[in-house]
């Protein structure tokens, strides 16, 4: 799934990196905790979390994942914002929870890692 | 590539704003080189879990990254309260991280572990009250 297919579809904002809205997603996983991020071996990961801090951002940046969900209103800092541009991240801020984040992008057929 | 490359970063404990930074500036060193990008993502991770280890849990460090042809090498060192049980740190789950370190989404007790698994090889020593030294070796050429 296209993330800004997945913008559409959770009513999401891309706050930066819109020009990269044509990144192809294969798997999705949420976690607030990035201990548990940086041990994921895939390739095209979506990252739903609902920790917006500069650490979700560089975990992000050192596990190759090129797409961030912000869930819950979290809302990302001008530094995070920096750093993501950077990289080439795609960052989304979203207003549903992340249980909801995640269940409609489960209905919408991403699949889970595990 | 040059026969060899020689780099260091400065790590200053407790600051998590900047966690991060030196694993970024490698990452960027073994893009230009070109190097596999399965192997830039494993060194990466491992470096940066690494990193995160100075900055939650020592005072300061630094880490020294020697490149050549054959391996890349990354030495974590810093001055600390050190770890009294290694084999316990190691193991998955095991962690003394503050409650600080936890709402920076770390302190599961998995960075060690996990950098084992990313390495090829991994040497830690530690002198409690005085500091530890991690050492990972990743290889570039297994391709053959
Ligand atoms: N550089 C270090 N100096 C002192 N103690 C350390 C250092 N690195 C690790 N430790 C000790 O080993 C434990 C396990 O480390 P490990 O990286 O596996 O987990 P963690 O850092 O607690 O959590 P996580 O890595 O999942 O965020 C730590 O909680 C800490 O007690
Ligand atoms: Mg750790």
């Amino acid at each position: 799934m296209k993330v800004k297919e997945i913008a559409r579809l959770l009513d999401a904002r891309i706050i930066c990196g819109q020009e990269h809205a044509d990144y192809s997603i294969d798997v999705a996983f949420a976690s607030d905790l990035m201990s548990d991020v940086l041990t994921l071996k895939n390739d095209n990961v979506l990252l739903i979390t609902g920790l917006a801090n500069m650490q979700t951002i560089r975990t992000a940046e050192m596990s190759d994942i090129q797409c961030v969900i912000f869930a819950r209103n979290k809302r990302v800092t001008p530094e995070m914002i920096a750093l993501a541009e950077d990289n080439e991240l795609v960052v989304l801020e979203c207003r549903y929870s992340v249980y909801k984040t995640c269940g409609l992008l489960y209905e919408a057929g991403v699949d889970p890692i595990f | 590539m040059a026969e060899r490359m020689q780099f260091e970063y400065n790590v200053e404990g407790g600051n998590f704003s900047r966690a991060g930074f030196a694993s970024s500036e490698i990452k960027k060193i073994l893009k230009k080189l070109n190097v596999d990008i399965a192997i830039i993502k494993r060194t990466v991770v491992a470096t940066y879990e690494g990193e995160v280890n100075i900055v939650a849990h020592a005072y300061s460090g630094t880490i020294y990254v020697n490149i050549d042809t054959e391996q890349i090498r990354i030495r974590l060192k810093d001055e600390g309260p050190g770890i009294p049980d290694i084999d316990k740190a190691m193991e998955e789950g095991f962690s003394t991280a503050s409650s600080e370190v936890r709402e920076m989404g770390f302190g599961a007790g998995m960075g060690l572990p996990n950098m084992k698994k990313n390495a090829d090889e991994m040497h830690i020593s530690s002198e409690v009250d005085k500091g530890t030294e991690v050492e990972i070796v990743m290889y570039l050429n297994t391709k053959e």
